[in-house]
């Protein structure tokens, strides 16, 4: 299936992944982002439970320096 | 003794929580994390204020800026830079919150890139949002007193009122703006931006302000970590001189020693 990830295509994602899943997949540490599905927050809890549709649209941030 | 002293003498205290530096740093333009972690011990501070981007899903190796600075030891103020309107703001912070745990934010919404003043119609909407929705709102805003009550009533954390522009480093350019700011205020003020050295802070200080935020003035020193130590001493030299009360301001000169004849030595030749 097909995911758009900070802006950008992903395409053969295999049907089915979670949060979880897809951050292992992307080699993010889970501990220090945050995940916005859809314009909605995905709480950390849910990771492993929260199951990604086709077309899903994911801001995954972190913190960097700032004033 | 003024009102906003007697807030809290020894400590700056934001939405109930205590701090023990009135030295908030910011973590942007150091040249690397490691600098800017050096630096933040070098001020003292225990708070920094850091920005929300999207990582790089490029290099997720890349290192973060909580691999040198830990979020455990220090208070993540997440800021909303790069917001243009309240739904942005309220949308990065929402990120923020569920990255970091915590719900004590940053507002500022800007303007023009050349000035980079807070668009206060956009920051008293977007404050109000941020409200509703739970957060502890510092608020960036012009140091203009009639919106700085505003945004204390609207019910935010403290008001930050800006020295000068962002990273220009000029000083304060309004200090009789800022002092009337402190003086109707009953949440912390904190002069944020337009600091450019130790001197600023001091004087921040000596106004009554209850803390002192600022970034470039440590970052683009050429000893960053220098400064930061400087930047510490000038904010404690600038409370505690605001505490003592300053003596009044003279015309003319008035001798430190007694200027009377009477137990003078003196020579035969002295007139």
């Amino acid at each position: 299936m097909n995911l758009v990830i900070n802006g950008q295509d992903y395409h053969d994602i295999p049907v089915g992944i979670t949060v979880a899943g897809l951050l292992d997949h992307l080699e993010l540490p889970r501990k220090k982002i945050a995940v916005e599905r859809n314009m909605e927050i995905v709480p950390k809890s849910t990771f492993d439970s929260a199951v990604l549709s086709d077309g899903d649209r994911l801001e995954i941030i972190h913190f960097i320096g700032g004033g | 003794m003024p009102k906003s002293a007697e807030k809290n003498i020894n400590k700056l205290v934001v939405a109930g929580r205590e701090f023990e530096s009135r030295l908030i740093i910011g973590t942007g333009k150091y040249k690397t994390y490691q600098e800017n972690a050096d630096a933040l011990v070098a001020s003292g501070a225990d708070m920094i204020t850091v920005a929300v981007r999207r990582v790089n899903l490029s290099n997720p190796a890349e290192p973060m800026l909580v691999d040198f600075i830990d979020p455990k030891k220090y208070t993540f103020l997440p800021n909303t830079a790069g917001c243009f309107t309240g739904e942005d703001a309220v949308r990065t912070l929402r990120l923020a919150r569920e990255a970091g745990g915590w719900d004590l934010v940053k507002l500022e919404v800007l303007s023009d890139p050349k000035h980079l003043y807070p668009d206060m119609e956009e920051t008293m909407r977007a404050a109000k949002m941020l409200i509703d929705d739970g957060f502890e709102v510092m608020v960036y805003c012009t140091d203009d007193p009639v919106f700085a009550k505003k945004l204390e009533d609207m019910g935010c954390a403290a008001i930050m009122p800006l020295g000068a522009p962002i990273g220009s480093g000029l000083g304060i350019q309004n200090p009789l703006n800022i002092q009337f700011i402190v003086e109707q205020s009953s949440v912390p003020v904190i002069v944020d931006a337009g600091v450019g050295t130790a001197s600023d802070a001091a004087m921040a200080m000596e106004l009554g302000c209850d803390g002192v935020l600022m970034n470039t003035a440590i970052a683009a020193a050429q000893d960053p970590i220098r400064m930061a130590e400087a930047m510490k001493h000038a904010v404690i030299a600038g409370r505690e001189a605001f505490l003592a009360g300053r003596m009044d301001k003279k015309h003319y000169a008035t001798p430190s020693s007694p200027l009377a004849k009477e137990g003078m030595i003196s020579t035969p030749d002295s007139p």
